[in-house]
């Protein structure tokens, strides 16, 4: 019988998804204009050979459209993400190591945050913000860091009791020095892990505020301006306008999640067992 | 130097209304070499835990040289060697490391300990029990050490490397004047390496 290595099995998973999704972004970025372009003899074309996704009302090719717009949701959801980790990193620790007051400050801040919905939150950010581009980014990552900070303060106040950092604080180390060589690299998995869980709930909620209006501006070709100007044209029956942008966004998705939850099997092997 | 335990009440916390230890009284010379036993439960790691300022007491006061250890900045002077040494030392990272954030280490300690160069380089699961417990001792005897509080520190290890470390410990501490305090089940160990012996009250 041929023994497979789930160890390895995983890693394959973890190379093709990095894979698929970094075609993606550099196809995005490659065929940004010839999303932009637009060919009124060939509108409105059904899915074919030349145009698998098919072509929309102006004769744009849809493929390349959903391309650059996968690609857009990629940048902006690795930003977003990486921005509301290091939030949440930084507010966890601050929350475990620095005493009650400073917990109860960052407590009723994540609860704060908690109690507003997040596409409520998201929206409001990104219109103070000025919409666009940063707006999306402020309010994304102003939203997400929460339940990562969570995590991380309760890592940070179990690692607190460790013997090994009792020990080094009677040995007279500095605070912070414990804090960098004790605490971050036993945090690690948890920031990884939380980081990459991140991206899909970054990329969903910058699609959806951009389909309401409240994100991106709409000559960007990003899969919420996509779905929400093939809107109108799907009770004329030109379906592939929204099926395609619409699946490729949850198979990105997907890949993301599965990205996640297999990198937390790689980098805790008890975890590995279940 | 004097480390003293003053009427010392300790109750860890969620244990409602049963102490661990009530009303202690304990207090350790420079130079002196203090036995403690008592059965399995009664508090002696807890005490130890105490004395070396990692607890708060619940009421009386562990002082040294009347100043109390608990909260105090820096390198404590009173050190506590664990019983379970791999439980001490950073599991990620290497054991050059962790010996060098307190400071330099002395040659002549490592020389003592048989601890080589080679170990340095290591994590903390690729020594065993005995090497690792060596190794905590030359950490916990910082210069700045004066009592040192060693918790059934070789209940693990043969007889021969049992009379290795406390030959090398009575050695130290009467070329240092250390204050040590020693938890063990063993009389037979008690009876040959300490100058006192106290039994934890009930």
């Amino acid at each position: 019988m041929k023994v497979t290595n789930r160890r390895r099995s995983t890693l394959w998973l973890i190379v093709f998804a990095v894979a698929v999704l970094a075609a993606v972004t550099v196809a995005g970025i490659l065929l940004n204009g010839q999303a932009m372009e637009s060919d009124f003899a060939r509108k409105n074309l059904m899915p074919c050979l030349e145009y698998p996704f098919g072509t929309d009302w102006m004769g744009r090719d849809m493929l390349a459209r959903t391309l650059a717009g996968l690609s857009l949701s990629i940048r902006i959801g690795l930003l977003t993400a990486a921005v509301s980790a290091c939030i949440a990193l930084v507010m966890g620790i601050v929350s475990a190591a620095m005493g009650r007051w400073a917990d109860s400050v960052v407590c009723f801040c994540i609860d704060l945050v908690m109690g507003i919905p997040h596409i409520l939150l998201v929206m409001l950010i990104s219109i103070a913000c000025g919409k666009g581009f940063l707006g999306v980014v402020t309010g994304v990552a102003l939203s997400h860091w929460t339940s990562l900070a969570r995590v991380i303060r309760g890592e940070v106040m179990q690692l607190r009791q460790a013997p090994y950092i009792l020990a080094a604080q009677k040995l007279g180390v500095r605070r912070w020095d414990i804090v960098r060589r004790h605490m971050l690299v036993h945090l690690m998995p948890q920031f990884l892990t939380g980081l990459i869980l991140l991206f899909p709930h970054a990329i969903l909620h910058e699609a959806s505020v951009t389909f309401l209006g409240f994100g991106l501006s709409s000559e960007q070709p990003a899969i919420g301006v996509i779905l929400s100007e093939s809107m109108r044209y799907l009770t004329t029956g030109k379906w592939w306008l929204a099926l395609f942008p619409g699946i490729s966004l949850v198979i990105v998705v997907l890949l993301f999640a599965l990205l996640g939850e297999r990198i937390r099997l790689l980098l805790d092997p008890a975890s590995a067992q279940e | 130097m004097t480390l003293q335990a003053n009427h010392v009440t300790f109750t860890y916390r969620g244990r409602h209304g049963a102490p661990v230890l009530q009303n202690i009284d304990l207090t350790i010379e420079s130079g002196e070499r203090v036995g403690l036993k008592a059965p399995s439960g009664r508090g002696k790691t807890t005490l130890c835990r105490l004395l070396a300022g990692y607890e708060r007491p619940q009421s009386g006061q562990v002082l040294l040289d009347g100043q109390p250890v608990y909260g105090r900045k820096g390198v404590c002077p009173v050190q506590m060697m664990w019983q379970h040494p791999e439980t001490v030392v950073d599991p990620l990272l290497r054991l050059g490391v962790t010996l060098e954030e307190s400071g330099p280490v002395d040659r002549r300690l490592m020389e003592a300990l048989h601890i080589e160069d080679g170990w340095l380089e290591r994590f903390p699961a690729e020594l065993s029990g005995g090497e690792l417990q060596r190794f905590c001792l030359a950490r916990a005897l910082n210069p700045a050490t004066r009592f040192l509080l060693c918790d059934e520190i070789s209940a693990m290890l043969d007889l021969v490397t049992q009379a290795q470390i406390w030959n090398f410990l009575i050695g130290e501490a009467e070329r240092r004047n250390l204050g040590l305090l020693i938890v063990s089940h063993s009389d037979s160990l008690l009876e040959q390496v300490c100058t006192r012996i106290e039994t934890l009250p009930a």
